[in-house]
């Protein structure tokens, strides 16, 4: 039987650094190819000599794919092509591949300029990676090779993610990336046919995790603005360009519209317009409601949110605004939490995750006192809130996944090992069917069953449904269908089995045997054989007994009487070897009604 | 297989293609050539086309009833009345029993709503998003323009006089199954069948068939359809363009070897090269502001137009006429405009790499952005009597003249040999578009820009893909007839295999003959099955299995026991069960030597047997069994007592003899 290997690089009982090798029907494929936001050193970026002990890359994987921008599901992708060497094909969406770069670009700008590091990519190599990449659209079949096929679903996640199913003969596997089960403010939800995969590897990122937490985390957010703004405190949020900004300006917007708020709103980044711009471009990438209405109203152009100027961060009175980087380890919303720090009316509210080290990860950490480099000292008064808006499924979400998509295995990555355990029990529980959650460098090996596809003479196919459809209707009756299967070198067919003798050029031999029963019974011969054929039709239930120019047939056993007007009669019962025992049958119970 | 033929119009095709049980319609083109027989709907009545007189015919024996029906303009006689159009045939057919209708373009779908309505329509339809978005554009501007000049009669018994009416109306193609235009809202329910599609993706039509949109590169969307079951390939090519414009461009390899081409919606202009008239364009435009006339560019609202605001601009800066305003005049203008900046995925990869910078792929933004394209619901929409000046360039709706604000500006210009009206749409003659305005003193210059395949190319992409029969047309086996001595613009046979052809009202058998059907066998099944050889390169083995067929997909189950409480129940020995009897049967072949058979009874003890030879059969006779064994060339024939025991032994030593599979 043919096996699926799967092994987790990253992502595996964890969440951050996805990366997870496919083995099927001799292809090797890379789903995801992310970073460790979390360390700064080697493990940064997934262990690929686990994969490539030598020679280059693209010799190992057939091709790699990645499923939304997210710097844990792409953040490696340049180091892997540029740097570890792979030159084959990789796949993403269109919207992936415009924000993707950028991400990365911002990434590599904190890593290199602000920590030091080197050995890391150039812009450069971020741009000739992102050439090599092959754009695709949802739904669209794509054959990598003649064997290895991938279409991409809708997942929800973030502009532009995607789920992949991936096909290699007979065999096919689904996987996630991050995706959301539940319409969002600006994205859809995931969606997926009956495509039955041997395995479905999902995100598990909110395995125990009940559904409506993330528009409670909205109320809080927006509740904790509002008072803050209320008190005329000063609101800042740090954020990157791009994703998790977009959504809560549109949060913030609809609030301000409803609630008919005058305090300002800044979004004071270099790439603002820019990365509004790219949702306007992808916007058939985002929910029914927004593409329904953007010709008069882009989502994406945001009346209360208005550009930021340095001059405002002294200005009187309460504000909201949106600075870039997300981490406060450099740039304008650094500069910006400098000043506000010290003030108990002020907030920074923290949307995402802060690397080690950088001013972020400190005060949500609970520093109260900040050191900076020229021995400036930064007391912390504001307020500081975390909170993660992340749209990823929940416990429900997944199950409706894996009932929308019908997988035969299921495998949970991209989650805490304890949580992994409780749904993985779940799932068995739910729909029998296996679950699996490897570790990271852990090989799981499952096991598929496929049907064999043959190509089967019409004929044969057509004769079937003649028999059939002849029959009166019976939704027990079972659909018995007798065929040879003609194996030649120009391919493999079922055919009929008195086809055959002409399509494979062979004669059959048939093999008949008669055997004859005396019988006393006066009266012309019919009269003997109508005699039998009420018992017989008895017996044989299930058979068709006929009665055809005298003699009674099932299939090839012939029941013939013959004699004259006198009492002695032969019955004759005659049939060919494939029907041997109920020719067999048939004697013998003549046999025994008639003696 | 066969094809029925609904439409008349190669460029706007209608055929309904039956195979394996399934009824697919190819696309659903609306004939507009009919509204050429009717005046123009102006917006507010005109003076001189109600001046125009009444047409009746000479010697009036007979009371017609045409009172007002019927106009005269230069020698040419019009339908004055609210123009009506000429859906696909619906006798040959039953709209009801479509299991599906694949749409090619945009420009391929304006009859949807006269399949859909009231004709117990139930199945579905595929179309790419673009095709459904601006598809709907184009339905809703042609009902707008036609609902907001309302007309109280409408002109019915000019039908039944054909005969003696003059050309060009005499020869109108069966007006009494003309139609008027649908509704806003049967636009609607013919529109939510649909389901979109993206290139290259597999749709499943109900197990039977799998039906894949490609790129035909003709317009934003467009696609060629493969239909493919597993060994046999349809394609279809309707509305497919080689040149490089702003859409994603065709994809051929997909279409090759395919076992049935079918191709239509090649390019109605044959003779104009689309580079050449575009250049011709500009010119004439600059050329006729340069004397201080506008011009009008009668137009649909998406498609060439985009390209044609991009060279234009680009020209006009070049030539000083910067300052010189483009009106963009539709109830669908603003919408038609912004759509095409949010459909990166389906644009040309000069147009979509744009959007990774990021930029909007269509100049037009900008030019919006910058007030240089203006766009407007209509000439009485709010701002564009404030915003209209002279010199300028009116793009509007719609080609054919008979209604739109083209209308409008024929009328408002068409005294002054200042201003221009250039022809660029190919749908319409734009000859007969113009007559009812005759005499016109405006200067009319044609400019055909059909990007569509030409002659040349078609043929060069019929032997590229080597299809094995090829079905076109009847039109496109002799030259047009704008060109009757151009044999050259003719589609041409490949290989030894005939054309096949088709026109309007035609049912067509296919030859494509299916041989063979895809089961599955499971593996259990599957695993049990040791083949034979028979002889070199020929394999063989008995299969016998439980049939399951699920949405025509055939799979060959083991069959399993089931207990069966009833027999268990009978005295005697139980009769055989069809199933075991069917599992065990295999099959006898070759020869069966007598001698070998008479050593074989010998050495299984059996006496006494006598090898008889007569002159049609060699025979064993057993005196002591009275048995008598006949052995021919294929066949062995037992004939023996009702003595089971010895049978069965004279079986067992027989099988021996034989070899089987
Ligand atoms: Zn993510």
């Amino acid at each position: 039987m043919p096996d699926i290997k799967v092994t987790p690089l990253g992502a595996g009982q964890d969440v951050g650094r996805s990366c997870i090798l496919v083995s099927m029907g001799g292809k090797n494929i890379m789903l995801d190819c992310g970073m460790h936001m979390g360390f700064n050193d080697e493990r940064r970026f997934p262990d690929f000599s686990y994969i490539i002990p030598e020679g280059p890359a693209t010799n190992y994987i057939d091709c790699v794919i990645i499923s939304h921008f997210h710097l844990d599901h792409c953040g490696a992708l340049p180091y892997f092509t540029e740097m570890v060497g792979y030159t084959g094909p990789i796949y993403m969406t269109h919207p992936t591949k415009a924000i993707a770069p950028i991400l990365l670009e911002d990434m590599r700008k904190v890593a290199v300029e602000r920590k030091g590091e080197s050995n890391f990519f150039t812009s450069q190599m971020i741009k000739d990676c992102m050439k090599k990449v092959i754009a695709v659209t949802l739904h669209q079949s794509v054959m990598v090779d003649s064997e290895l096929e991938i279409k991409a679903y809708y997942a929800g996640h973030v502009l532009g993610a995607a789920m992949f199913w991936i096909r290699v003969g007979s065999q096919s596997i689904v996987y996630t990336g991050d995706y959301n089960m539940t319409p969002d403010r600006h994205l859809g939800a995931a969606w997926i046919d009956k495509c039955r995969p041997d395995l479905l590897i999902s995100e598990s990122t909110y395995a125990t995790t009940i559904r409506d937490s993330k528009r409670c985390r909205e109320r809080d957010f927006l509740k904790k603005v509002h008072e803050c703004i209320d008190r005329g405190g000063k609101v800042l949020i740090p954020v990157f360009a791009l994703g998790r900004a977009q959504e809560l300006c549109i949060l913030l917007e609809t609030y301000w519209e409803r609630m008919n708020l005058k305090v300002p709103v800044y979004f004071a980044l270099g790439l603002t317009e820019k990365a509004n711009n790219y949702y306007k471009m992808f916007i058939t990438w985002t929910n029914q409601k927004i593409k329904k209405t953007f010709v008069q109203r882009n989502m994406f152009d945001f009346k209360h949110i208005k550009p930021f100027d340095k001059a405002y961060i002294d200005n009187p009175g309460a504000m909201v605004v949106f600075a870039t980087p997300g981490m406060l380890h450099a740039g304008l919303s650094l500069q910006i939490f400098k000043k506000w720090a010290p003030n108990e009316a002020n907030m920074v509210i923290m949307p995402g995750f802060c690397v080690q080290g950088t001013v972020g990860h400190k005060v949500l950490n609970g520093s109260r006192r900040i050191e900076f480099e020229n021995r400036q000292i930064v007391e912390v008064k504001m307020a500081v809130e975390y909170m993660s808006f992340s749209a990823h499924a929940d416990a429900k979400g997944i199950m409706q996944l894996i009932q929308y998509c019908e997988p035969k295995n299921v495998m949970l990555v991209h989650g805490e090992f304890a949580k992994m355990e409780f749904l993985k029990e779940k799932i068995k529980q739910e729909f029998g069917t296996n679950c699996y959650n490897p570790a990271n460098g852990e090989t799981c090996v499952i096991t598929t069953i496929a049907k064999v596809p043959v190509d089967a003479s019409l004929a044969l196919l057509k004769s079937e449904a003649k028999r059939y459809s002849a029959l009166p209707p019976d939704p027990k009756r079972r659909r018995l269908l007798h065929s040879v299967l003609m194996l030649r070198e120009d391919g493999v067919c079922l055919v009929d089995a008195d086809e055959v003798t002409k399509a494979a050029g062979i004669t059959k031999h048939i093999v008949r045997f008669t055997s004859t029963v005396q019988v006393r019974d006066p009266g012309p011969a019919h009269s003997t054989t109508l005699k039998l054929l009420q018992p017989l039709k008895e017996r044989l239930s299930g058979w068709t007994v006929q009665l055809t120019d005298g003699s009674i047939s099932v299939e090839s056993v012939l029941v013939k009487v013959e004699g004259d007007e006198d009492d002695q009669k032969s019955v004759y019962v005659s049939w060919t070897n494939q029907d041997e025992d109920l020719g067999s049958y048939i004697l013998g119970f003549l046999q025994t009604m008639l003696n | 297989m066969k094809l029925y033929c609904l439409s008349s119009e190669p460029t706007k095709p209608c055929l309904v293609l039956s195979f394996k049980g399934i009824t697919l319609m190819l696309d659903c083109g609306l004939n507009m050539q009919s509204v050429l027989h009717f005046m123009p709907m102006p917006m507010v009545p005109s003076a001189k086309f109600n001046s125009l007189p009444s047409w009746l015919p000479r010697d009036n024996h007979q009371d017609w009833q045409i009172e007002g029906e019927l106009k005269e303009c230069c020698g040419r006689v019009f339908v004055d009345s609210t123009p009506e159009f000429s859906p696909p045939l619906e006798k040959i057919i039953d709209f009801s029993e479509i299991d599906a209708i694949l749409i090619s373009n945009y420009t391929c779908m304006l009859a949807l709503p006269f399949i859909t309505e009231d004709t117990g329509f139930k199945g579905i339809i595929y179309a790419t998003e673009p095709t459904l978005q601006i598809g709907r554009f184009f339905m809703e501007e042609l009902v707008e323009f036609i609902e907001q000049t309302p007309r109280a009669t409408l002109a019915k018994h000019w039908k039944e006089m054909l005969h003696v009416l003059p050309p060009p109306l005499a020869d109108a193609l069966k007006p009494k199954s003309w139609k008027h235009i649908y509704s806003l809202s049967a636009v609607n329910t013919a529109l939510s069948y649909i389901q979109t599609v993206g290139y290259d993706q597999k749709l499943d039509i109900y197990g039977a068939l799998t039906v894949t949109p490609i790129s035909s590169g003709y317009c934003l969307g467009s696609s060629n359809w493969l239909i493919s079951c597993d060994h046999e390939k349809v394609a279809f090519v309707s509305g497919s363009s080689t040149l490089t414009t702003h859409p994603r461009p065709m994809e051929q390899a997909t279409l090759k070897h395919a076992n049935m081409l079918i191709l239509t919606g090649l390019t109605q202009t044959p003779t104009a090269n689309p580079d050449t008239m575009l250049g011709e364009l500009c010119m004439t435009v600059a050329i006729t502001l340069r004397s201080g006339g506008c011009v009008l560019i009668p137009c649909y609202p998406s498609g060439v137009v985009y390209d044609l605001f991009e060279c234009l601009s680009t020209h006009l800066d070049k030539s000083g006429f910067s300052q010189v305003p483009l009106f963009f005049i539709s109830p669908v203008a603003e919408t038609s405009l912004a759509y095409s900046n949010i459909l990166a995925e389906w644009l040309s990869t000069n147009k979509q790499n744009k959007v990774y910078l990021p930029e909007e792929p269509f100049p037009h933004a900008f030019l919006v952005k910058n007030a240089r394209l203006k766009h407007f619901t209509s000439t009485y929409a709010e701002g564009f009597s404030s915003d209209y000046r002279q010199p300028c360039v009116v793009f509007c709706g719609h080609p054919s003249l008979r209604f739109g604000d083209a209308v409008h500006f024929v009328q408002l210009w068409g005294n002054n040999p200042q201003h221009t009206i250039i022809f660029t749409e190919p749908d319409f003659p734009y000859l007969d578009a113009l007559a009812p305005f005759q005499p016109l003193a405006m200067k009319a210059v044609h400019c055909p820009i059909d990007t569509s395949l030409n002659f040349t190319q078609a043929n060069k992409l019929i032997r590229d893909l080597k299809p094995e029969h090829l079905v076109i047309p009847e039109c496109y086996t002799q030259p047009p007839i704008t060109a009757p001595h151009r044999t050259d613009l003719v589609i041409e046979p490949v290989g030894e295999k005939p054309l096949i052809t088709f026109k309007r009202g035609e049912v067509i058998k296919l030859p494509l003959k299916r041989k063979k059907g895809r089961v599955f066998i499971e593996p259990e099944l599957a695993g049990n099955i040791i083949p034979n050889e028979i002889r070199p390169g020929l394999s063989l083995a008995s299969v016998t299995g439980e049939l399951e067929v699920k949405d025509n997909v055939y799979t060959i189950k083991n069959i399993e026991d089931r207990p069966s409480g009833k027999r268990k129940a009978s005295s005697s020995s139980p009769a055989p069960i069809k199933e075991e009897v069917l599992k065990e049967r295999k099959h006898e072949y070759g020869n069966l030597d007598p001698q070998e058979l008479l050593q074989k009874l010998n050495q299984e003890g059996i006496q006494g047997a006598k090898l008889q030879h007569s002159p049609t059969a060699t025979s064993i006779h057993l005196q002591d069994e009275d048995t008598l064994i006949q052995i021919g060339d294929n066949s062995t024939h037992i004939f023996c007592n009702g003595d089971q025991k010895i049978r069965r032994r004279l079986r067992t030593i027989i099988m021996q003899c034989l070899k089987r599979f």
